[in-house]
C-alpha cells in the first residue's frame, strides 16, 4: 500500500519574480482510495498536479512531498527497507514515474511520428529498468553494448527489454479493449489529432498499461461525451479495483464523482485546500458554487 | 602527441567512429596543389590523354574561381586551404586497384571496416560492396547474374581504362562541368577513386548497389567521383555511406556525383554522410532525367563541421520526375547547409522535397533550395515541405526556398516549419518514465519518421543509429 503525502506545499513559478501559487497544500492519497479535488479557475490544481509529477516550471518553496512505499506495491517485487520512504521533490520525473506517480494532463501533448505502441512498450520497459536500478541501486553492469548493428531503431527500443513485442501487444489489446478504444489507436501517433475525449480517453490507458501506485488525473472528465465519460470511469474504478491504485481526480463537475464515487473531496482555494469532506461536499458545490466556501474560509480567518 | 590525448578524451561515447588507423600508404603526393602534382596523379593512374586535359582544364578554373562567401548563413570556408591537403593516397594493398574478396584485405582495414559496423548487417543485406579506402576503391564485389545482364560496377579510375568511350562522353561534360562551382573545379582536377555503374537497357538491378567510403589520414582530402549511367527503362538504387575518425587537422571531402537517367529509368541515390568533426564536406552532386524517367536523391547529413550540399535535378524530358528526402542533423560546431535544386525543363515534369534538419547545442541547419520552372513547362508540379527543429537557443535554423517560376500552368505547394522542441513534450514523455534523453530521442525520431518511413529499410536504419549517436554524442 502507498501513500503520497503533500505537507505544507509552497510553490512559485521558477522565473525571476515568478507569482506565488501554492501557498500551503496539504494532502494525503492513499492506494486503493479516490480523491476528488475541485476548486474555482486558477485555484492551483493543475499546478499541484504538476509539482507532483516534477514539472520543471515550479520552483518549491517550502513544504514537502513523499511517497512511502509497502511491499505489495510493486506485484512480488521486495521492497528494501531503506528505499520505502521517497522524497519526490529530490527525484527527475521519470524516477517519479518508476516509483509508481501517474499524471493525467489536463492538456496532454502530441508527439508526430512516435506510435503509441512504440511509446507506451519504451514508456512501460523505461519504467520497470528505472525502478529496479532506484530500489536496489545500478542494475549489474549493463551488457557492453557490442559493436555493429542490432535491432532497427523503429522497431522501438533497442534492446528489447522486460516486456517483448508480443507480450505487449496483448497487453495494450486488452487494455484498449476495456476502454473500448478501437485497435487503430495502436498504429496512430501519440495524441496527434486525437479529439479532445480520445486524449483523454488515452490518458486512462497509459495509466492502465504503466499500473501506477498513485494517479492524479486533471480533468479527465472535459470534454467526454455521456458514453466516453462511462468507459473512462471503468477504466479509472478497474484501476482502483485491480491495481489497487489511489486516485487523485480534479474535477470541475459532479457527474464524474457519480460514477467514480470518491472517498474524500477536498476544495482548493488561492493555492491552498481550504475544506475537506465526503461525496456529499462535491454536490453542495454543485448547488451552491464557490462562493459560501470562500465566505466560509475568510470569515474564519 | 596532444592531438592524441584529446583524442583519447571524446572516445568514450563515440568510440566506433573515433579510433584512427595508422597510415600505411604505399605512395603519399607532395603537399600542395600545382599542375606538377596533377600530372603526377594522372601518370601514376596510367590515364589517357583526355583525362589528363580534363583535369587540367579544371585546375585552371578552380584557381579562376573566387571562394563562395556571399551567401547568407553559409559555413565558414576561409579554413579551408587546399594547399595543405595532400591530395591523394593509396592503401597499402597488394593488388593494384582493389581485391576481389573482402578476406583479402589488409586486417587493419578489415577493422576499420568492423569498427563501423558495416559487414555484418550490409554484407548480408546487400549484394555489391564497393569500399573505399582512403582514396582508392580496395574492394569491389558485384554478383555475377549482374555481369551477365550486363551491368557494370566498377571503380571509377579502372572505368576510365575499361570503358573509356563512355566515360569520355559522360564524365564531367554534360552535368557537372567544373565551371559548376569552385569545389566542383577542383573536384575536376584531382578526383580519384569512386564508383562507376551503367545499366543497360530494361535492365533492373534489384538488389543496390553500395559503396562505402573512408578517409583515414590526416589532412587528406577526398575527391571520389561517382557515374551513374542507367539507359532506357532501367532501374537502380545506389547507396553511398560516409563516415570518417576524428583527426585535429582538417579534412576536405568533395565528391563529384553524375547521374543519367535514361528514358523511364529510374535511379535512387541515398547518401548517408557522417564525416567527422573537422572535415568539410562540398559535394557537387547532379542528375539528367529524360522523358519519363525518375531520380530520387535521399541525403542524410549529420557529420562535417560544414556541409554544402544541394543535389540536383534537371527534368529534360516531358514527364520527368524527382524526389528530394533530406535530414540534417547539426551539433555543435556544425553548420550544415542544404537543399535541393529542380529544374523543370519539360511540360508535365513534377518533383516533390522533403526536409527535416534539427540543431543542437549551437549548432546551425540551413535549407537551401531552388525550384526553377522554364516557360513552356506546361502542367508541371512542384512540392516542397521543409521542417526544422531547434534543441535549445543557441541552435539556428534557416530556410531559404527560392522559387523561379516562369511558366502559368503550374501547381506548386510550399510548407516550412521552424521550431523549438517543446519542453512539455519533453516533460509529457518524462512524466510516463522516459528519461531527459531517452525523451527527446523520441521526438527527434518522431519528427523524421515521415520520411524515414519512406526510406528503404538498410538505410532507414543506419540513419536512425546514426541519428541515435548523435544525440547520445551530446546529451550522454
Ligand atoms: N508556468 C506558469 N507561469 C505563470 N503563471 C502560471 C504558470 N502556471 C500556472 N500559473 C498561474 O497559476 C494559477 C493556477 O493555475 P492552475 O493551472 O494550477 O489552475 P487550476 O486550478 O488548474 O485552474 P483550472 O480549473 O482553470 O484548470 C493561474 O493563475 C495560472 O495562470
Ligand atoms: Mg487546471
Amino acid at each position: 500500500m502507498a501513500t503520497l503525502e503533500i505537507k505544507n506545499l509552497h510553490a512559485r513559478v521558477a522565473e525571476e519574480d515568478g507569482e506565488q501559487i501554492l501557498r500551503g497544500v496539504d494532502l494525503e492519497v492513499k492506494s486503493g482510495e479516490i480523491h476528488a479535488l475541485m476548486g474555482p479557475n486558477g485555484s492551483g490544481k493543475s499546478t499541484t498536479s504538476k509539482i507532483i509529477a516534477g514539472h520543471p516550471a515550479y520552483e518549491v518553496t517550502d513544504g514537502e512531498i513523499l511517497l512511502h512505499l509497502e511491499d505489495d506495491d510493486f506485484g512480488d517485487l521486495e521492497i528494501p527497507d531503506d528505499a520505502r520512504t521517497w522524497n519526490l521533490l529530490e527525484l527527475e520525473p521519470n524516477e517519479r514515474a518508476a516509483l509508481g506517480i501517474f499524471l493525467g494532463f489536463q492538456y496532454p501533448a502530441e508527439i508526430e511520428g512516435v506510435t503509441m505502441t512504440n511509446f507506451l512498450r519504451t514508456a512501460l520497459n523505461a519504467k520497470i529498468d528505472e525502478r529496479e536500478e532506484l530500489l536496489f541501486g545500478e542494475d549489474d553492469e549493463e551488457e557492453e553494448e557490442e559493436a555493429g548493428y542490432d535491432t532497427s531503431p523503429m522497431e522501438g527500443n533497442v534492446d528489447d527489454g522486460e516486456v517483448g513485442v508480443a507480450e505487449f501487444q496483448k497487453l495494450l489489446k486488452e487494455k484498449m479493449e476495456l476502454l473500448d478504444m478501437d485497435e487503430k489507436f495502436m498504429q496512430r501517433y501519440l495524441n496527434a489529432g486525437f479529439s479532445g475525449g480520445e486524449k483523454k480517453q488515452n490518458e486512462v490507458l497509459q495509466a492502465a498499461i504503466l499500473e501506477p501506485s498513485i494517479a492524479v488525473l486533471d480533468e479527465i472528465d472535459s470534454g467526454l461525451d455521456i458514453d466516453r465519460l462511462q468507459d473512462v470511469s471503468k477504466g479509472i474504478n478497474a484501476l482502483r479495483d485491480e491495481q489497487g491504485t489511489g486516485i487523485l481526480q480534479i474535477t470541475h463537475y459532479q457527474r464524474i464523482l457519480e460514477y467514480v464515487e470518491p472517498d474524500h473531496v477536498h476544495i482548493m482555494l488561492d493555492g491552498k485546500v481550504v475544506k475537506s469532506g465526503d461525496a456529499s461536499l462535491a454536490s453542495d458545490l454543485e448547488d451552491k458554487g464557490y462562493d459560501w466556501v470562500r465566505e466560509e474560509v475568510y470569515e474564519a480567518a | 602527441m596532444s592531438s592524441d590525448q584529446d583524442h583519447l578524451k571524446e572516445t568514450d561515447t563515440e568510440a566506433r567512429f573515433e579510433f584512427k588507423k595508422e597510415q600505411k600508404a604505399a605512395f603519399v603526393a607532395e603537399k600542395g596543389l600545382t599542375e606538377e602534382t596533377i600530372r603526377v596523379i594522372s601518370e601514376d593512374k596510367d590515364e589517357p590523354e583526355w583525362m589528363l586535359e580534363r583535369r587540367l582544364r579544371a585546375l585552371k578554373q578552380y584557381q579562376k574561381m573566387p571562394m563562395p562567401t556571399d551567401w547568407p548563413g553559409q559555413p565558414d570556408l576561409s579554413k579551408v586551404n587546399v594547399d595543405e591537403i595532400v591530395p591523394y593516397i593509396r592503401p597499402d594493398v597488394e593488388v593494384r586497384g582493389g581485391v576481389d574478396d573482402w578476406r583479402d584485405l589488409p586486417d587493419d582495414i578489415k577493422d576499420t571496416f568492423d569498427k563501423l559496423g558495416i559487414p555484418e548487417a550490409e554484407k548480408n543485406a546487400l549484394s555489391g560492396v564497393g569500399a573505399q579506402y582512403e582514396s582508392e576503391v580496395v574492394y569491389q564485389n558485384m554478383q555475377e547474374r549482374w555481369e551477365e545482364k550486363g551491368v557494370v560496377f566498377m571503380n571509377m579510375d579502372q572505368a576510365v581504362q575499361e570503358h573509356e568511350d563512355i566515360v569520355k562522353e559522360y564524365f564531367m561534360t554534360k552535368c557537372v562541368p567544373p565551371s559548376d562551382n569552385k569545389f566542383a573545379a577542383l573536384h575536376g582536377a584531382i578526383w580519384s577513386g569512386g564508383s562507376f555503374v551503367y545499366v543497360p537497357e530494361d535492365v533492373t538491378v534489384e538488389m543496390p548497389v553500395q559503396a562505402y567510403f573512408r578517409m583515414n589520414s590526416e589532412g587528406m582530402g577526398q575527391f571520389e567521383h561517382t557515374l551513374i549511367v542507367a539507359e532506357k527503362g532501367s532501374e537502380v538504387h545506389y547507396i553511398e555511406g560516409c563516415s570518417a575518425p576524428k583527426y585535429s587537422a582538417f579534412n576536405l571531402h568533395s565528391g563529384g556525383v553524375e547521374v543519367f537517367v535514361g528514358e523511364d529509368a529510374h535511379v535512387q541515390y541515398s547518401t548517408v554522410q557522417n564525416w567527422s568533426k573537422n572535415t568539410y564536406n562540398l559535394n557537387t552532386k547532379r542528375a539528367i532525367v529524360e522523358k519519363g524517367g525518375r531520380m530520387e536523391w535521399i541525403s542524410g547529413s549529420m557529420g562535417s563541421k560544414a556541409t554544402m550540399l544541394y543535389p540536383a535535378s534537371i527534368l529534360k524530358g516531358r514527364g520527368a520526375s524527382d524526389n528530394h528526402i533530406t535530414i540534417a542533423f547539426a551539433g555543435e560546431g556544425q553548420n550544415i547547409d542544404t537543399g535541393a535544386k529542380v529544374y523543370h525543363n519539360a511540360p508535365e515534369t513534377k518533383s516533390t522535397i522533403e526536409s527535416k534538419s534539427i540543431s543542437k547545442d549551437g549548432g546551425r541547419t540551413n535549407y537551401r533550395g531552388l525550384v526553377h520552372i522554364a516557360n513552356g513547362a506546361k502542367n508541371s508540379s512542384t512540392a516542397v515541405e521543409c521542417d526544422a527543429l531547434m534543441f535549445d537557443n543557441e541552435s539556428t535554423s534557416d530556410t531559404m526556398p527560392y522559387m523561379e517560376i516562369n511558366e502559368s500552368t503550374v501547381d506548386v505547394a510550399h510548407e516550412a516549419t521552424v521550431g523549438k522542441i517543446g519542453d512539455e513534450d519533453i516533460f509529457y514523455l518524462q512524466s510516463r518514465g522516459l528519461d531527459d534523453d531517452d525523451a527527446k530521442q523520441m521526438i527527434v525520431s518522431g519528427f523524421i519518421e515521415p520520411i524515414t518511413e519512406e526510406l528503404p529499410i538498410e538505410y532507414a536504419v543506419e540513419l536512425n543509429r546514426l541519428v541515435e549517436l548523435e544525440m547520445e554524442g551530446s546529451l550522454g
